[in-house]
């Protein structure tokens, strides 16, 4: 007999207890939470998750669509990168302004090519405000997962208030299970040592999220 | 079938094990600073969530249901899973899901693998089972990293190496790195950014050449064949993405339902074990996806004791655990005794009910884990799936002492009282009887009363190491029968 049919037989005569007669799992499960905590304008969601990237030292800026390429510019400066990589769809009017080279990912690209490459810069799915998480999910404007992933610093462009829900459920609802999806909230970090929260092992040390729209004006 | 921890020693009872334990001073002050760090952390972190108690039920409810429909989901899973590309196996124990590891790595001819934490691969002595077929496994997670640098054993479901301090694991990359791989910075101090920085700098070269990466899951998604995997460090999204094939081993019980399910546990298993809103690092993936991460990508759902659990209509709550450990770092019990003391990678609270249903109650360690609790229920307030510790541990008190039903290896078994307990049933026996002649109760409790000058402060015989722990209460000079009939239930105040 294979393992298969062992185990699904194995199941089987464990819950030799449950009846036919319970419910289906949509009366099984109560949702009673909260879709998301709190009441807030679109504004007020986008300061949300401003302090929550902060708060778990992602460094945040905040600018319009002409400032973007200026802002781009200064960062990778100030950060001193020779090179930047770049995934195939971003809008290159975000790079318009910046020195380094530009590397784009390539399906030959080799780890240890990506390894030498000192920023990417990235777009973002869906942004979490109550948990500061922004999401990738590959497509054009984000790249392969391991772009976002090998260079040390990584700066990230959220279109606001588009691309920002409140909660959890709510950024599970706008993604497509099918992408290969990553969570960032932060800066790679570790709990391991005394169970202490640090920053900076494998991943991007420093992550910079710009927030793409100014506020509505009063 | 082989247990956890291949070619170790058999583990003393829990009590002897603890015993050196809380004579260690260094171990005490570590665990202490530790988990009382976590603890406030963790209550701040949940106290954000309004509908914590609400989003718990949920947990528990989804959990529940799917256990009870495990055959359906675990088929469902396979179908998605396949369909997106990915490749089934299943594994009936440790030794069935090592040979299909060790054969799939053979099959890339690779020799070794980097490996993304996963309690499964402990649990199965994954790393050993390799090692046996000449094939080395990196552990890339810094805690699993320090574990296996220093040929030791894990304590702790989220940080294996709780039980060392900082100087310790500086010690230990100075001393060790260098046999693995590249040594330890010149000048190393204890601090844990320069700790965490030695690790990526060790570690780098592992992940850019690795061709083969292993990992567990935290969930898996039956209708999208969906798995994901939470973490702080960037290690799994470097295994996870990197290498050519991924290998992931996934207990049976890891399955959820939904898409929409993942809505509950990313809000509750951050905030439960590492106290944060969200961890530093998400990954998910469906099957292989063309140009972006593993071509090939296989799935070994693993049983290994989990389907005997299930037949325990009362043990089974224990697989709801998502393995967030907010259970241990409350336990007033694991604080003193640390994790090496449950002689499992799965210690604490849930390890103590955890390994003598996945193990059954055969060995010493495991017929003594039910006992390693004082019942005061902390790790039932703070589970996330309000797994009923207490409750199974009492439940399993019974199946160790007085024996009975169980399924061991997906056969019926009954399973024979353990020996040691002979004095506990003749207690429990002399009650019962006392307690059913009211007669005789009278005249004992007189007697006792009387007596009570000349009682000693432990007990002779074979109650010596029962008191050796505990102290005798005091009986008082006269029951409280005597004093109700005496007083009339203490009317007009007479004492």
């Amino acid at each position: 007999m294979s393992g298969r049919e062992r185990i699904l037989g194995r199941v089987r005569r464990a819950l030799a207890d449950v009846t036919p007669a319970e419910g289906p799992y949509e009366r099984a499960v109560a949702r009673d939470y909260a879709r998301e905590h709190g009441e807030r304008t679109a504004e007020e969601t986008v300061r949300l998750l401003a302090e929550n990237l902060a708060d778990y030292r992602a460094i945040v800026h905040r600018c319009d669509a002409e400032e973007l390429p200026l802002l781009v510019m200064r960062l990778l400066a100030a950060r001193g990168s020779g090179e930047v990589l770049v995934p195939p769809g971003l809008p290159p009017e975000w790079l318009a302004a910046a020195d380094p080279v530009r590397i784009h990912d390539r399906a030959e690209s080799t780890p240890h090519r990506l390894d030498r490459v000192g920023s990417v810069v990235t777009g973002c799915a869906v942004a979490v405000a109550e948990t500061g998480t922004i999401v990738l999910d590959g497509s054009p404007d984000q790249g392969r997962r391991r772009i976002s992933l090998i260079p040390d610093h990584h700066i990230c462009v959220v279109r606001v208030p588009a691309q920002v829900v409140s909660s959890v459920p709510q950024a599970l609802e706008r993604l497509d299970p099918a992408r290969p999806l990553t969570w960032i909230s932060g800066p790679s970090a570790t709990s391991d040592i005394e169970l202490d929260r640090v920053e900076g092992v494998h991943g991007p040390r420093t992550l910079e999220v710009i927030l793409l729209g100014r506020p509505p004006s009063p | 079938m082989s247990g956890t921890f291949v070619g170790m020693p058999a583990f003393p009872a829990f009590p002897r094990a603890a015993h050196d334990a809380v004579h260690n001073p260094v171990l005490r002050a570590n665990l202490r600073h530790a988990t009382h760090t976590i603890r406030a952390r963790r209550a701040g972190a949940v106290a954000e969530l309004s509908d914590w108690a609400e989003l718990r039920e949920a947990g528990r409810r989804i959990k529940d249901h799917t256990l009870r429909h495990l055959d359906r989901y675990l088929l469902q899973l396979e179908e998605s899973v396949t369909a997106a590309g990915g490749t089934v196996h299943w594994a009936v124990d440790a030794d069935d899901a090592n040979r299909i590891v060790t054969e799939l790595v053979r099959a890339t001819g690779e020799s070794e693998v980097v490996k993304v934490k996963s309690m499964a691969t402990q649990e199965i002595g994954l790393n050993e089972a390799l090692a046996r077929e000449g094939i080395r496994a990196y552990e890339t997670d810094l805690a699993e990293l320090i574990v296996q640098l220093g040929e030791d054993r894990p304590s702790h479901i989220l940080v294996p190496a709780i039980h060392r301090n900082r100087g310790e694991i500086r010690d230990i990359f100075r001393s060790e790195m260098g046999k693995w791989g590249r040594p330890a910075p010149a000048g190393l101090t204890d601090t844990p950014a320069e700790l965490a920085e030695a690790a990526r700098l060790h570690l780098r070269e592992k992940f850019l050449r690795a061709r083969v990466g292993v990992s567990g899951a935290n969930f898996m998604v039956a209708e999208t064949g969906t798995l994901i995997v939470v973490e702080s460090e960037g290690n799994g999204r470097m295994c996870l993405t990197l290498p050519e094939t991924l290998i992931s081993v996934v207990g049976i019980e890891k399955v959820v339902p939904t898409w929409r399910d993942l809505e509950v546990f990313l809000q509750t298993l951050p905030r439960s074990s590492t106290a944060e809103r969200m961890n530093p690092y998400t990954s998910m993936w469906t099957g292989t996806t063309d140009g972006d991460g593993p071509r090939t990508f296989h799935l070994v759902l693993l049983d290994n004791g989990r389907t005997d659990t299930l037949a325990d209509e009362v043990g089974r709550q224990a697989l709801r655990c998502i393995r967030c450990s907010a259970c241990l770092n409350v336990c007033p019990v694991y604080e003193r005794a640390g994790g090496h003391a449950y002689g499992s990678v799965y210690p604490g609270p849930i390890g103590a009910v955890l390994s003598p249903q996945l193990r059954g109650t055969g060995s010493e360690i495991d017929a003594s884990l039910p006992f390693a609790s004082s019942l005061c229920g902390a790790c039932y307030e703070v589970c996330p799936v309000a797994i009923d510790i207490p409750e199974v541990l009492v439940h399993l008190r019974e199946r160790v002492v007085e024996g009975g039903p169980a399924v061991r290896q997906g056969n019926k078994v009954v399973l024979r009282p353990a020996k040691g307990h002979a004095a506990e049933r003749a207690a429990m026996r002399a009650a019962r009887w006392a307690f059913t002649h009211p007669g005789a109760l009278r005249a004992g409790r007189r007697l006792a009363s009387r007596t009570r000058r000349l009682h000693p402060r432990t007990l002779p015989g074979p109650g010596r190491a029962w008191s050796g722990t505990r102290d005798l209460p005091a009986v008082p000079p006269e029951s409280f029968r005597d004093w109700w009939q005496r007083t009339d239930g203490g009317k007009d105040g007479a004492k």
